[in-house]
């Protein structure tokens, strides 16, 4: 400002109410300029949402949800990718809860400060940054191939017939052993390309997410209502479970889902760990070849035929933003089910 | 593991039923203990695991990449300097190994977006936080959020399908108006910077803003004293006092736009070069990854374990540019109190 008034009197003196008004004409283009900065993200998603239902919404039938995949555009549906969808955000939500709520519940209660639970922190957020990609190449290397171990003839094989897994040789090479002599639950080993394998995959995507969505949960709860807890003569776990988290949970519901929705439009990691493309059947069991709807878009979006590059994807796309969008529906109405008023 | 949802269900657990009130009173001391201390280990295990994951993901990553580069047909050195990226040419030899055009392709994209999202974001940041009233500011942030939250393959298709169109109709408009001969490929690295910067502006913004935010008042109300106007109290006090979190918005949106995948492989398409205009069309990592697991590569072959040593690379781009904005938040931190 000192520099301002110097020059002034050397390039001409325009005077106080000059300089103010200079200065007014500034701030006002630039609170123009900021506006339209703003704006600029909400017109490409008003463009998006647009060309979607300009392109998509003739081609809405209920052989989109009814059909498999095929190769007449008309004719042609998601149905197995749907249900594949639904299946392995099921798997996701089942296993990433218990793991993420359980490890910010670790953090944020029961965890000392020191080195080590830095260390847990520092990973977490940097695998919050680890290109979702990566994770497919994890879930391929460790729930598809189990990193090897298992070709026939290695040590590890060996054990694992010594113990009762028989293998089984088809397209893709496995050991499998029944549990309890019930025949429908089995274990096989390696994963290989199951809806299992891509729900366990999206957990561990997810995970770093939900943990730190639950810790924020968690840390908002006031110090009060565990020192009253305590107070009381709770245990430890006892103040965790009958307070923090009855109250932390709206929050985690919401982080949880948020995290579920990021994995249900997930695509990169599901074709890496090998999910298929043409599946014209649904899965009967967590072992089953899968798809899922984004692949299914990304399908159709690959080939030549512009009733399926245009149409049929974005068709597809609507019903995937169904989806996403009544999830974030449920997500809102159960944080207002369970939310706890503390006054 | 069980034991934590089922206590974890919400209203129940706050009105225990009298059954379960009354086995709590009659626990010995040693039950409950015993109790405590399983679930303390569980917890733990469950606090732990991250780090499990962590070393997964760098045993499947370096070990096929190791394996990779004992291949005769091709060398670190080779792999990290050479300009030729041809993992189906013939022969198979060390110069067709070469990953920088994936590299050109990447960063391209990555500093295209940059480019796009960081001024409009961080502009929206300072609407967002210094002229906007609160009202407005509760409802455009969630709507800006929805732009992080959009499936990236929605983003691919977005790209193609308007994106291209309006550029090639602007530039040939351009052409015939001005005369220029400017050729733009169907699938071009501009159109997928585009919609990766439409995608990473609610980082850039969110980040930005929640920074700016947690500049005290008291210093915007000094400056307002002192005369200044909204645009000075925007640009000389709060920019530069949550400066640390902006550059960190910054660091982390590029890294995803690195690690995006399916905006860029279906719009930047698959073509590795090493080029500087992005009107023709490139290869990313990303792309190439997907390219060979959606032809279904098998595990053992030179292609499919060429995928990893890719992705350990973009692993330790994408690690390091996480650590450089960890580091810039630690340092640059202004503390106030």
């Amino acid at each position: 400002m000192m520099a301002g008034t110097a020059q002034g009197q050397v390039s001409g003196y325009i005077g106080i109410e000059g300089r103010r008004a200079r200065r007014n004409i500034v701030g006002r283009v630039f609170s123009v300029v900021l506006l339209m900065c703003t704006l600029f993200g909400l017109v490409m998603l008003a463009a998006l949402l647009v060309d979607i239902a300009i392109e998509g919404a003739p081609w809405l039938s209920p052989s989109l949800w009814q059909n498999y995949p095929s190769r007449h555009a008309e004719k042609a549906g998601m149905r197995s990718g749907i249900v594949g969808s639904l299946i392995v955000i099921g798997i996701t939500a089942l296993a990433s809860f218990p793991l993420g709520v359980g490890a910010a519940i670790y953090l944020e209660e029961y965890a000392p400060k020191n080195r080590f639970t830095n260390f847990i922190l520092v990973n977490i957020s940097n695998l919050a940054g680890v290109p979702s990609i990566v994770y497919g190449m994890l879930g391929l290397a460790v729930f598809g191939r189990l990193f090897g171990l298992l070709e026939p003839g290695s040590a590890f094989a060996d054990f694992l017939t010594s113990i009762g897994f028989q293998f089984q040789s088809g397209g893709l090479n496995y050991y499998e052993a029944q549990l309890f002599n019930i025949p429908w639950l089995s274990i096989r080993l390696p994963f290989g390309r199951s809806i299992l394998a891509g729900g366990l995959t999206m957990t561990l995507l997810i995970l770093p997410v939900v943990i730190i969505a639950a810790q924020e949960a968690i840390r908002a709860v006031p110090a009060s209502v565990r020192q009253a807890a305590y107070g009381l003569g709770a245990t430890r776990w006892q103040v965790v479970s009958r307070t923090v988290i009855p109250i932390a949970m709206p929050g985690i519901m919401t982080g949880m889902i948020l995290a579920i929705s990021r994995a249900i439009g997930e695509t990169a990691p599901l074709i890496i760990m090998g999910a298929f493309t043409f599946v014209a059947f649904l899965p009967e069991s967590v072992w089953d070849r899968f798809t899922a709807m984004p692949i299914q878009i990304y399908n159709w979006i690959t080939l030549p035929q512009d009733e399926f590059r245009v149409h049929l994807a974005a068709a597809g796309i609507i019903v995937l933003l169904a989806i996403l969008l009544t999830l974030n529906g449920i997500a809102i109405f159960l944080r207002n089910r369970f939310q706890i008023d503390w006054q | 593991m069980a034991d934590i949802t089922s206590s974890v269900d919400g209203a129940a657990v706050l009105n225990p039923p009298r059954t379960r009130r009354k086995q709590g009173y009659r626990q010995s001391r040693l039950v409950r203990n015993l109790r405590e201390s399983i679930i303390h280990a569980l917890l733990f295990f469950a606090g732990a695991f991250s780090i499990l994951v962590t070393v997964g993901i760098i045993l499947s990553l370096f070990v096929d990449a190791v394996g990779f580069f004992q291949r005769p047909e091709v060398t670190l050195w080779k792999f990290l300097t050479g300009t030729t990226w041809r993992p189906l040419g013939q022969p198979v030899v060390p110069d067709n190994f070469g990953v920088l055009p994936l590299v050109n392709g990447t960063i391209m994209i990555g500093a295209l977006s940059g480019l796009i999202a960081i001024p409009l974001g961080v502009g929206a940041a300072i609407f967002l936080s210094e002229y906007a009233p609160i009202q407005v500011r509760n409802v455009l942030k969630p709507i800006l959020e929805i732009l992080a939250g959009v499936p990236t393959v929605i983003y691919g298709y977005f790209a193609i399908t308007f994106i291209t169109p309006q550029l090639r109709s602007f530039v040939e408009w351009l052409n015939t108006t001005v005369g220029t001969d400017i050729r733009v490929d169907f699938f071009n690295a501009l159109s997928a910077s585009v919609v990766v910067a439409v995608m990473i502006i609610p980082m850039v913004a969110s980040i930005s803003e929640d920074a700016m935010r947690a500049v005290p008042t008291s210093l915007r109300q000094a400056a307002y004293g002192l005369g200044a106007t909204r645009f000075e109290v925007a640009t000389r006090v709060v920019v530069p006092a949550a400066l640390s979190g902006i550059l960190a918005s910054f660091i982390l949106a590029l890294s995803r736009a690195v690690g995006e995948t399916m905006a860029v492989t279906i719009a930047a398409g698959a073509t590795p070069k090493m080029t500087l205009n992005p009107l023709t069309s490139v290869q990313t990592m990303t792309a190439f990854i997907v390219q060979v697991s959606f032809g279904d590569a098998p595990s053992g072959s030179i292609n499919g374990q060429s995928i990893f040593a890719v992705g350990a690379l973009l692993f330790l781009m994408t690690l390091f540019m996480n650590i450089v904005s960890n580091i810039v938040v630690r340092r640059f931190r202004e503390e106030y109190e």
